[in-house]
């Protein structure tokens, strides 16, 4: 069980850790340059879309003088819609994730909560509302919710392998699910399939370490999962390589048909590069419709 | 040995420990390496699959075959492998090593001595006593542990003689009833009573013989011969021909010594001797002290010479000569006939010969010198002279040294002399008394048939018998000498050639000639020249043939020197008798060299080169590189070599066996020029020079092609100057003065080209001289510099336009005082330019006091730290200032470079004239 200590000083050393997640996502997100986007339809919003002219039930408080005294007639001036969206991240916090094959590479699960809470603080700015998936933080708008995102995306959960929560999805919100989708196939698919019926669009980017991409192995190991609950004993690693490659690509291959199905879309981050074109690639995407 | 290669094992039971190494083999190869856990998410994919191959997690035989071979270096390694291990002598017993030690085996002493040191382990090793013996230098015949002679082998040297019989027959003696085996280290030269001490030796033990092939070589006394010097080398083995070059050594006219002249030699095969004739000029023959054998370190390889090679220079001068044609009368004939064998002999008058420094001037016959030629005279006696005046007609007619004695006459002489045995006179010619002790001649054999006719007298004198050296047998005084300075006189009362006396008829004369050292000494009548003389050692010959101060060795007799017979008491070397020399040599010129001949019942070896080498390290070392490689190999195998690791595992490879490596210099000063200042002791004054220098090292660096480095700080005591262009020097009162050293590389550095440039920073109280605090340093400091005429810097110095036109200096103070090396007196204004051609060096000082530091000087962001001037106009002055500086480093550069005629048009153009 865990101790009010053991919670107090996991809670500093959390606590410690959310600066520099928090920075480094800002810092992230400051690259990347955009403003509110409009709906294309008239409705509440600071900007301009059309005059129109006064119809029965429009208040004197909506006609814009200035236009009207110009024609003679009485027009109202229409403001742009603007709609804050709903967004649900999913980071996979499980085990496989806090894996780095080298000290000079970051896990993969810094990097995922790094690019999550990066698209958030970008989507916030944009105006949107950014939650997690499930029920733990629903979305919400406004600066706070960086800080509570932050908060949330720190805790490591247990387990072996993650699993996306796709319960309490909103309709026709928009998603990103970060993960390695390392874990089991079907609850992805069943996940996916599930969030697609209630019309949620979204990416899923599959983030990645080198070494689970190269498989650079040699000579006789034991290998063991994060949890430590999977192991497989080799004499040769090497000559397991193909056979590995071969596995993952056809993992891939799933994800990415299943995405195309459902209409999301699939993206590969690799640790080994920079946060910033996956960010770009991110963005752009979530923008897509 | 071991399969025929020179190789045994002091442990070889250890060896059996190879037959587990198959043993080995099969325990290695069946255990596969351990596995690695690894931590990796992947893990998901891989399960389910399995490994094709099960073989190859087996240890690869290239890792099995490494660590066996680390493993056999190992035991092979304890086993002690000995290369050219020692054939074990069997003896259990006492060992004598006897050594000839002679000048003939000191040429491969070093061979000697490490064969000595060998037996010497060996006996160690075998637990045997041993005894340590120089035959020539015989001592109590004493057994002891063999530990004890090695630490004492190092000063067992070869001694520049033989054994004598009666050494070696005293050695035989005292090993009556003994047992012991003997190794004898000969030297290769037969000698006698060699075969007496033999048979003892075989008599007390088992006798092995060691000698080198090659025997020994010596080289004869040289000899002159028809104006050739002859060398004489000889051999104890004559079965190969050989060439050998003798060098003739001696000091050349700075007194350095050095080879004067080299000479081939040729011993064709089967000839014991070879010979060959040296010619020289007489000069450089006579500064010849010794021949040598070059290449061979032995005492019978040196021959020295002594005045044999040294010729005399005599000068011949008579009276008037109104004989004519009367040759046998001429009173310098029988000396001319005796001296030209081996003297040089100059004639002519005397004050032509005089200034030729002859060793000996003859007059015959010569009544009075000139007064000129008499103070001359007396000089040239004062310096060591030797004058041999003879008397004649008219000497004993003048009047000379009647009354008063005449300085270059040893004794008052009556008037007329007298004559005896004559047609008019009583008495029977009188002949030669035999000589006293105390007279050079002493020894000399008397003959018979000298007998004087006629002579001048001395007049009785309280001197006169402590100047005769020869006397008539009626005691009447024939030679009589008398020293004047370091030179002599002598008189011989007779004539020189054979009117009053038999003397000059007879051998007696050459003799007498000879003792007085007008002649140099020569083989003949040896015996008779050297009865009664004591002779000092100069110099001795060791056994290699180096040359030892003798002086401390007590004289030797004249025979025993002649005797030859070189010993302990009478050692090779350079000997002296007053001022006569004579060399004693290891070899005389009737040595013959005869090689050992040994019974066939005793065994006779070489020395051996090969020496036995202990080869455990060398394999114990080849295994810890195995094992090291075999790390590598098992990380590389197990797939644990990473980046990090296989570069601390090579560099531990690498590090491990390799002697260090020279550290590669990395010192900016030779990659780079440098400004620098001298240290003043005043921190504040140092780190205003050395900002002033970053300052203008900066301004260089942006404005010209000089980029210096960072600018260094020179203290005077300890820094090497060299690298340093310019030195800036600040004054303060109180510093400290430059050591001597310190002063020697300062005016080193001046001379080579380097500049300083004195700032006294006190341009605005003071003008320049003595007047301040710091002028009066200045001119302390600078008192032991090598500075030369100063003037202040004049209009067309090339100062003015090594990079800016300039005619004024500031610095923070704007003097017009700056002062550099005078320009010389003739330097002219050259038609077509404006300013004359000076200087054609850097000018080596630049004094002055504007403090130019304090207007350089720049903190790290460029901004200046000192004010210079008020406003504008002292930015103008700050900006000249730093043009000084470009100007100074320009001219410290690149020399006269400017006041090439080249850049007189630009500059002209440049000027607008």
């Amino acid at each position: 069980m865990i101790t009010s200590a053991h919670l107090r000083t996991g809670a500093e050393a959390e606590a410690a850790s959310l600066p520099p997640l928090l920075a480094q996502a800002e810092h992230l997100a400051g690259t990347v340059l955009l403003g509110d986007h409009g709906r294309r339809r008239a409705g509440l919003g600071d900007d301009f879309w059309q005059y129109r002219p006064v119809q029965p039930g429009d208040s004197l408080r909506m006609i814009d003088w200035r236009r009207s005294a110009k024609t003679g007639a009485q027009f109202v001036r229409q403001r742009e819609w603007q709609v804050a969206q709903s967004v649900m991240l999913w980071v996979d916090q499980a085990a496989s994730m806090v894996f780095s094959s080298d000290k000079s590479l970051p896990t993969k699960a810094d990097r995922a909560r790094v690019l999550a809470l990066a698209v958030a603080i970008l989507l916030i700015r944009g105006g949107e509302r950014v939650g997690l998936t499930g029920t733990l933080l629903p979305p919400r708008r406004g600066e706070g919710q960086i800080l509570r995102l932050t908060d949330m995306l720190l805790r490591d959960e247990g387990g072996d392998y993650g699993t996306p929560e796709a319960r309490a999805m909103l309709p026709h919100a928009r998603a990103l699910f970060v993960s390695d989708f390392m874990g089991d196939f079907d609850s992805f698919e069943a996940a996916l399939t599930k969030a697609a019926d209630r019309g949620v669009r979204g990416v899923c980017l599959q983030v990645l370490d080198p070494a689970e991409e190269s498989f650079p192995f040699k000579g006789r190991a034991i290998f063991e999962s994060m949890g430590e609950t999977l192991r497989h004993e080799t004499r040769k690693a090497d000559d397991l390589r193909d056979r590995y490659m071969d596995r993952l690509l056809e993992r891939k291959d799933r994800l990415r048909a299943l995405c195309r199905m459902t209409g999301w879309h699939y993206g590969q981050h690799h640790t080994g590069e920079s946060a910033q074109s996956a960010l770009l690639w991110l963005h752009r995407a979530m923008e897509k419709r | 040995m071991i399969l025929g290669l020179p190789i045994g094992f002091t442990a070889p039971w250890v060896l059996a420990a190879l037959a587990l190494l198959p043993i080995l083999w099969l325990i290695l190869r069946a255990i596969p390496p351990a596995p690695i856990r690894r931590r990796f998410p992947g893990v998901v994919l891989l399960l389910g699959l399995s490994d094709d191959d099960t073989v190859t997690d087996r240890t690869p035989w290239w890792l099995l075959l490494l660590r066996m071979l680390a493993l056999a270096a190992v035991i092979i390694g304890l086993a002690g492998p000995l290369l050219n291990p020692e054939k074990s002598q069997g003896g259990k017993g006492p060992l004598l090593i006897a050594m000839d030690a002679s000048w003939a085996s000191a040429a491969d002493w070093e061979a000697r001595r490490t064969m000595v040191s060998a037996l010497l382990e060996e006996a160690a090793r075998d637990g045997r006593a041993v005894s340590l013996q120089r035959l020539n230098d015989p001592q109590e015949l004493r057994f002891l542990p063999a530990d004890s002679w090695a630490s004492r082998l190092a000063g067992v040297l070869p001694q520049p003689w033989a054994a004598t019989p009666d050494q070696m027959s005293a050695l035989a003696r005292a090993t009556d009833g003994q047992r012991f085996d003997t190794i004898w280290l000969s030297d290769g030269v037969a000698r006698d009573g060699r075969d007496t001490l033999l048979d003892a030796l075989q008599a007390a033990g088992s006798v092995r013989v060691v000698q080198t092939g090659q025997g020994a070589l010596g080289l004869k006394p040289s000899t002159f011969e028809d104006g050739k010097v002859l060398l004489t080398a000889t051999r104890s083995e004559s079965a190969l021909a050989r060439d050998i070059t003798v060098q003739a050594i001696g000091q050349d006219p700075g007194g350095a010594e050095r080879v004067l002249a080299t000479l081939p030699m040729t011993f064709e095969a089967g000839e014991n001797e070879a010979t060959n004739a040296l010619s020289l000029p007489a000069e450089l023959r006579a500064r010849i002290s010794r021949f040598e054998v070059q290449g061979l370190r032995s005492a019978g390889a040196v021959t020295l010479s002594d005045d044999s090679l040294r010729r005399r220079e005599v000068a011949l001068i008579a009276g008037r000569e109104d004989r004519e044609g009367l040759q046998l009368l001429s009173p310098l004939h029988y000396l001319r006939q005796a001296l030209v064998e081996n003297a040089d002999v100059l004639e002519g008058a005397l004050t032509d010969l005089l200034p030729a420094n002859p060793d000996v001037i003859v007059l015959a016959d010569v009544a009075v010198l000139s007064e000129g030629e008499e103070a001359a005279v007396l000089d040239w006696l004062d310096k060591g002279g030797l004058l041999l005046r003879f008397a004649g007609p008219r000497l004993a007619a003048s009047e000379i040294s009647r009354t008063e004695e005449d300085p270059l006459l040893p004794v008052r002489l009556r008037a007329g002399g007298r004559s005896v045995g004559g047609a008019m006179s009583w008495g029977e010619p009188k002949s030669l008394a035999p000589f006293p002790e105390d007279s050079p001649f002493f020894g000399l054999e008397v003959p018979e048939e000298v007998t004087v006719t006629a002579q001048v007298m001395a007049q009785p004198d309280p001197t006169l018998a402590s100047r005769v050296i020869a006397s008539l047998s009626d005691g009447t005084p024939l030679v009589t000498r008398k020293q004047i300075g370091q030179g002599q006189v002598v008189l011989v009362h007779v004539t020189a050639n054979a009117e009053w006396s038999g003397l000059p008829l007879s051998g007696l004369f050459v003799q007498m000639l000879e003792r007085l050292a007008v002649l140099s000494s020569t083989a003949a009548d040896l015996q008779d020249r050297m009865a009664g003389t004591i002779w000092q050692p100069l110099k001795v010959l060791d056994g290699f043939g180096r040359l030892e101060d003798g002086q401390s060795l007590p004289g030797v007799p004249g025979e025993n020197l002649l005797s030859g017979a070189i010993s302990r008491d009478l050692r090779p070397g350079l000997y002296r008798d007053g001022d006569r020399l004579l060399a004693l040599n290891v070899l005389d010129a009737e040595t013959t060299l005869a090689p050992a001949r040994w019974p066939l019942s005793v065994p006779v070896e070489g020395l051996r080169g090969a020496v036995s080498k202990d080869l455990s390290g060398y394999l114990l070392a080849a295994a810890l590189i195995l094992l090291a490689a075999d790390v590598l190999a098992s990380l590389a195998v197990s797939g644990r070599l990473w980046g990090a690791r296989a570069a601390a595992v090579l560099a531990l490879a690498v590090l491990m066996p390799t002697p260090q490596a020279q550290a590669q210099s990395n010192d900016p000063l030779i990659r780079e020029m440098v400004l620098a200042h001298v240290l003043t002791g005043n921190r504040t004054v140092d780190d205003t020079a050395r900002a002033g220098l970053h300052g203008l090292t900066e301004t260089l660096f942006f404005r010209t092609s000089v980029e210096p480095g960072p600018p260094a700080s020179v203290d005077l005591e300890r820094d090497e100057l060299a690298f340093y262009p310019i030195l800036y020097w600040p004054i303060t009162p109180d510093q400290p003065s430059p050591s001597r050293e310190a002063y020697a590389r300062l005016n080193d550095y001046l001379r080579s080209g380097g500049m300083i440039l004195f700032d006294t920073r006190d341009a605005d109280v003071a003008r320049f001289g003595a007047a301040s605090p710091n002028g009066r340093k200045l001119q302390s400091l600078a008192a032991g510099l090598d500075i030369p005429p100063l003037d202040p810097l004049p209009a067309d110095h090339v100062l003015t336009r090594t990079f800016y036109l300039l005619q004024d200096f500031p610095g923070r103070y704007d003097s017009r005082d700056v002062w550099v090396e005078a320009a010389p007196p003739d330097a002219e204004l050259i038609e077509g330019m404006p300013f004359r051609n000076l200087n054609d060096g850097v000018t080596p000082v630049v004094i002055g006091g504007n403090d130019w530091a304090a207007a350089w000087a720049m903190d790290e962001r460029g901004n200046a730290l000192f004010p210079v001037g008020r406003g504008r106009a002292g930015e103008r002055q700050r900006e000249l200032a730093y043009r000084f500086g470009v100007n100074l480093v320009m001219h410290v550069l690149t020399g006269n470079y400017k006041s090439d005629q080249v850049h007189v048009p630009a500059l002209l153009d440049r000027l607008g004239q």
